[in-house]
């Protein structure tokens, strides 16, 4: 049963280290300044690398002259698409990107030529000297005009003649009849919603090394989340022996899904370094981050949900239009995922989406933190909310009343197991006071709720094979250290820590005698990336097969000297001990000596591979298939001022459903950040850019954190963290995700709160205040003609059609 | 990341000897202080001075202190003698140095309770490792700001630049040959409204301006300070002890942004309460902080009460069109006019305090 945890205390009394308050191994490095970011290195003889940006949103290059920058005193080289021509993209059906433009640029920012000089300011005053002409084309910046282009040139050549270039990917899927339950619904919301895109604004920007040795040899150093998929592309596009190819990732500063694929840096650093036989360092500017972005796409949303007089769902509809900006990226799974991770934790009988992803002259959109169904779940929760107003059901008891269930099958048929929405939905009304806030409090302050699911890492990886999707490594020293070799990125989530405290556990060594060595292809085994939350579930997993190995080699050795059964060795607390009589005991250190003197050097592997063939027949059903999901219900106090717009969003009560708090620390650290995420998402960011009107269309509005604005330390709610534990079978001692799945709820929770303070509901991001403002004014200027449903509270009635958009109810 | 141009750096020691540094190196030259402004707008290609002129070591601009009032000034009982704002005449003055920090006049006790619209102010401005850097000097010498300025020099070259910096469009408004950006310094609507005078120092001496005439409305230069000129100290006059100031300053974040608009408001009033003189100046509109005008008249001998208060809001939306120089809705600012300048006024008014952004 899951159970409660407030405050994340540790409960696991069969654990001797999981469950536990720890530090981050490390913290303390990064706390002190000691850690070693890509920037921070410096290799002898290092050159630094810019690259040369285009300013057209959509142009053919003509020509590129190099020639006066190569003579400019302090150049090495100069290298453009030429040098590169073989085109990549992270998902292997839609490669569609250069590491340099080739024959064309597609936004403002797309790479075209690359210097390598004795120090950045030679390098961009070489930049300067790059004479490229260029012809203009004609740009799209609406998704909606370019799925409306009916000749080119478009923004990619179609792959197959006479289609529409400008369309990345169509999904169309439909489970149940969602007519017929529509038709048979006793209340039918329909709602038009359009989430802004934002960006991850990880505090380090890009940054890469390349070094290149005699003999063939590439070394990249990257500030990445992919390793492993940047060692195949940097062998696959640069034609190398990927078996002379090495990727190191040192600590990453913050990612959350931004350095998840190769960016053109990577390529830039290894063609300058093997040009010029020297190492090559490219660190982006800021600007240079949100042109690089891959951030979350902005989302056109039309829902039509219908439910019984009840609250029950009984159909859901949904029309989507996805702004990609220049390149596919990961929008093949971003398409998909806008429809597929909505099915739980409701039951839905019937459930349609139509998704279209457009390309469009801006930078491309790929995974922000939440993939793909953070648009949808904002859409999705308010109309949740406007059907329990026109129900006069309580919020959160409709949202009850529809879960789903643990060990079932959503309706798009993913596989469920353990589900704690049920006690996240609780552990949030109760910390909030809900039934005395809700519809309760006075004009201007309010309560919103709202719930998620997300995956903990997909069964199929990005690249069909059949090999594991992690892997660990383990070596033993005779001092009775142990060092973990691992696949995994530490990307500041606690991959590292995440492992140490797994082989701690397992083999009973004191955390400080423990050494995770990770992040680097020439040392470390396979693990495919910090990414959709899959590292705690995978990595953790393969750990634990390698520390179980290692342990019945440790527990058979003690047990032969002890004339035991290997089962009565127990390995906690730097002791190896008798079951039975912990006063027979020695240290891990003579055991494992023990140990290696019975099987020779010490060491184990483990890996873990995802459950196949759990998923439905439908073409597309295994996009959104994971091992596990986790469960997240939040719910937001704000006070708005209705003279200005702004929301204060006063405190989020964030409930989450892990599966179990491997450290409950790094989990509520998780789920905080999730949370604040989601809520600067709701009232502030914008990732947009100038039109025509404002003097080039397709600029960039403000690509600096001065400008694009994301909240202070001042501007941040109070955040409570609700730990549930449903102890899922599969995940690593039960756990699962953490790290994406609460930020989902924060959206739709503001926007639900808004509407209870003011009345108005918000259906366009972000809540910023000329828009809250607009929609106060709206209202006002509609007057009291709004129908009354019997459930808000005098005066603070919704008014039909809502406002920040076009939403409208249907009763049939 | 972005780079500094090499430049020479000169650190003299007493005022003559910045001038004339600045003096010997003409345009080449730039003076700094905190450099919170410069820095950043050097690294954005915005100036290229081949000479930096560190005001830093100059001890003569410093201090804050009060320069008491003759023996013949105001005495309890006294009926109401209307303050000149003239320069540190009779009433006596307050004294800040061009180098003080903006944290240090934001704490300092005697700015809080002679001017707390200044100290408000200059406690509102960026963040606190901003204020240990930024100077009243910088601030009120503070470069206006556009979107279409504030940028790389990739950027602009996109955009194909603007009026302001090497081009010849404003992007703002389309048709004007005069730029627009936007004067976005805290303090110096707070020095206007309480009367302030400014003086610097130049090659031919020093020369005292009102900070009310300290300011032209070309963005591209908008002080009247000249190239060569340094800002030497402000002098605020201390007026009555009923003297009051207040400041309210729109920003979407609690700290570190620049105002989306910002109001400073200053008054004395009556024995009985009633409003005896009132200023108000709007800023975050154009290149030159609004002095309200046709607006004392709807307050002076009535108490400042809320339909008061009302009526003055109303007339400083009339004057007050915010433009899209700065990245914030500009309909949305418009609307905020009254809204600030309301409640900048219930502070004055004594009626509470409502949040500033």
């Amino acid at each position: 049963m899951p159970s409660v945890t407030p405050g994340g205390a540790a409960p696991a009394r069969e654990f001797s280290t999981i469950g536990r308050r720890m530090r981050k191994v490390d913290g303390l490095a990064k706390a002190t300044g000691r850690a070693r970011y890509t920037d921070d290195i410096q290799l002898p003889g290092m050159l630094h690398g810019k690259i040369l940006r285009s300013p057209h949103p959509h142009a053919r290059i003509k020509s590129i002259d190099a020639s006066a920058a190569e003579r400019l005193k302090g150049v090495h080289a100069v290298t453009t698409g030429r040098d590169m021509p073989v085109p990549y993209g992270i998902i292997p059906w839609t490669p569609d990107e250069h590491p340099l433009c080739l024959d064309r640029v597609r936004y403002v920012g797309d790479g075209v030529a690359a210097v390598a000089a004795v120090d950045e300011e030679t390098a961009n005053e070489a930049l300067g000297l790059v004479e490229v002409v260029y012809e203009e084309l004609p740009a799209y910046f609406s998704p909606h005009e370019a799925i409306a282009a009916e000749s080119g040139p478009f923004i990619h050549e179609p792959r197959r003649p006479g289609r529409n270039g400008n369309v990345t990917k169509v999904v169309r899927l439909e489970f149940g009849d969602v007519e017929a339950g529509l038709a048979e619904s006793a209340v039918v919301v329909e709602g038009d919603y359009f989430f802004e895109g934002t960006t991850h604004t990880p505090i380090e920007p890009h940054c890469a090394i390349g070094m290149a040795e005699r003999g063939g040899r590439l070394t990249v150093w990257s500030a990445t989340q992919v390793p492993h998929y940047l060692h195949r592309e940097l062998a696959r596009v640069l034609d190398l022996d990927p078996a002379l190819v090495r990727v190191v990732q040192p600590p990453v500063g913050g990612a959350f899904g931004g350095k998840s694929e190769p960016f053109d840096l990577e390529f830039c650093v290894a063609t300058l370094a093997m040009k010029t036989g020297r190492p090559v360092k490219i660190l982006y500017t800021r600007e240079e981050v949100f042109y690089a972005h891959r951030g979350r796409h902005p989302f056109h949303m039309r829902y039509r949900t219908g439910a019984d007089e009840n609250g029950m769902l009984a159909a859901v509809d949904a029309e989507i239009v996805l702004d990609g900006g220049a390149y596919a990226s990961f929008g093949l799974v971003t398409t998909y995922y806008s429809g597929q991770l909505l099915t739980a934790p409701y039951q839905m009988p019937a459930y349609r989406f139509h998704s279209t992803r457009a390309y469009t002259n801006k930078p491309a959109c790929g995974p922000k933190r939440g993939h793909g169904s953070v648009q949808p779940r904002f859409a999705f929760e308010v109309q949740l909310d406007r059907i329990a107003e026109r129900l006069a059901i309580d919020p959160i008891e409709l949202r009850r009343r529809n879960f789903i269930g643990a060990d079932t099958r959503t309706v798009n048929d993913l596989r469920i197991t353990s589900n704690g929405f049920l006690e996240c939905l609780d552990a949030v009304e109760a910390a909030s006071g809900w039934r005395r806030k809700f519809r309760k409090l006075p004009f201007g302050r309010g309560v919103g709720v709202a719930g998620s699911t997300y995956i903990s890492g997909t069964n199929y990886p990005v690249y069909p094979n059949d090999m594991p999707q992690s892997g660990v490594q383990l070596q033993v020293d005779r001092s009775g250290r142990v060092s973990v070799f691992s696949g995994a990125s530490e990307i500041g989530q606690g991959a590292d820590s995440m492992v140490a405290y797994v082989v701690a556990e397992e083999l009973g060594v004191p955390l400080e005698h423990i050494r995770v060595l990770a992040g680097d292809t020439d040392f470390t085994p396979v693990d495919l990336g910090a990414y959709s939350s899959r590292v705690t579930f995978m990595l953790g997993n393969a750990c634990i097969d390698a520390a179980r190995r290692l342990k019945q080699q440790v527990q058979e050795a003690v047990a032969e000297a002890w004339d035991a059964k290997p089962g009565e060795v127990l390995l906690a607390g730097g002791l190896a001990m008798r079951k039975g009589d912990t006063g027979v005991s020695m240290s891990v250190r003579d055991a494992f000596n023990l140990a290696e003197a019975k099987f020779g050097t010490l060491g184990a592997t483990g890996s873990y591979d995802t459950p196949k063939d759990v998923h439905g027949s439908y073409r597309g059903a295994t996009i959104g298939a994971s091992p596990a999901y986790s469960f997240s219900a939040h719910v937001a106090e704000v006070r708005v001022d209705p003279e200005t717009g702004f929301v204060d969003v006063e405190k989020i009560w964030i409930a989450h459903d892990c599966g179990r708090a491997l450290n409950p620390v790094l989990v509520e650290g998780q789920m905080e950040g999730s949370a604040y995420m989601g809520f600067a998402e709701a009232v502030m960011e914008e990732h947009v850019f100038k039109t025509a009107e404002q003097g080039r269309a397709g600029l960039h509005n403000a690509p600096s954190l001065l400008d694009y604005r994301i909240p202070t330390s001042l501007d941040t709610p109070a955040l409570e963290s609700l730990v549930i534990e449903s102890v899922d079978p599969e995940g690593p001692y039960g756990a699962k995700e953490a790290g994406e799945g609460p930020l989902h709820p924060s959206i739709p929770a503001i926007a639900n709160a808004i509407h209870d303070a003011v009345g108005v509901r918000m259906n366009s991001l972000p809540f910023s205040p000329p828009r809250v403002w607009a929609a106060l004014q709206n209202r006002t200027a509609a007057g009291a003609e709004g129908a009354g449903d019997g459930v808000a509270k005098a005066g603070r009635r919704e008014r039909e059609g809502g406002s920040g958009g076009v939403a409208k109810a249907v009763t049939p | 990341m972005l780079r500094l141009h090499p430049f020479r750096y000169h650190r003299p020691e007493t005022v003559a000897e910045a001038v004339q540094l600045l003096a010997q190196h003409g345009q080449e030259a730039m003076p700094v202080a905190g450099g919170t402004d410069l820095l950043p707008n050097m690294k954005h290609g915005l100036f290229r001075p081949g000479h930096v002129v560190s005001l830093n070591r100059i001890g003569e601009l410093r201090g804050i202190s009060t320069i008491a009032p003759p023996s013949n000034g105001h005495r309890p009982g006294d009926s109401f003698v209307r303050t000149t704002g003239a320069t540190g005449g009779t009433a006596g003055h307050l004294r800040i140095g061009a180098l003080e920090t903006l944290h240090d006049i934001s704490a300092h006790p005697d700015v809080r309770r002679r001017f707390p619209g200044l100290a408000e102010a200059a406690g509102l401005v960026a963040g606190p490792q901003l204020r240990n850097m930024g100077t009243i000097g910088g601030n009120v010498c503070l470069d206006t700001r556009c979107t279409y300025y504030n940028q790389t020099a990739f950027w602009r070259g996109a955009l194909g630049h603007c009026l302001k910096k090497d081009g010849d469009t404003c992007h703002v408004t389309k048709t004007g040959k005069k730029c627009v950006a936007a004067h976005s310094a805290d303090t110096p609507p707070n020095l206007i409204a309480l009367g302030a005078t400014l003086t610097l120092a130049g090659p031919n001496g020093r020369r005292e301006v009102e900070a009310a005439d300290f300011f032209i409305a070309d963005g591209i230069r908008n002080t009247r300070r000249a190239p060569g000129e340094i800002l030497t100290e402000v002098r605020i006059p201390l007026g009555r002890p009923s003297a009051r100031s207040a400041y309210q300053k729109l920003r979407q974040r609690k700290s570190i942004d620049f105002p989306l608009l910002s109001v400073a408001v200053a008054g004395d009033f009556a024995n009985d309460g009633s409003v005896a003189s009132l200023k108000g100046v709007v800023s975050v509109l154009g290149a030159r902080p609004r002095l309200l005008s046709d607006w004392e008249g709807l307050a002076t001998g009535k108490p400042l009460n809320a339909g008061v208060i009302r009526d003055l809001a109303h007339r400083a939306w009339q004057q007050c069109r915010p433009l899209e120089n700065v990245v914030g809705d500009a309909g949305w600012r418009r609307a905020m006019v009254p809204v600030c300048v309301g409640r900048a006024l219930e502070k004055l008014a004594g009626l509470g305090t409502r949040p500033d952004r």
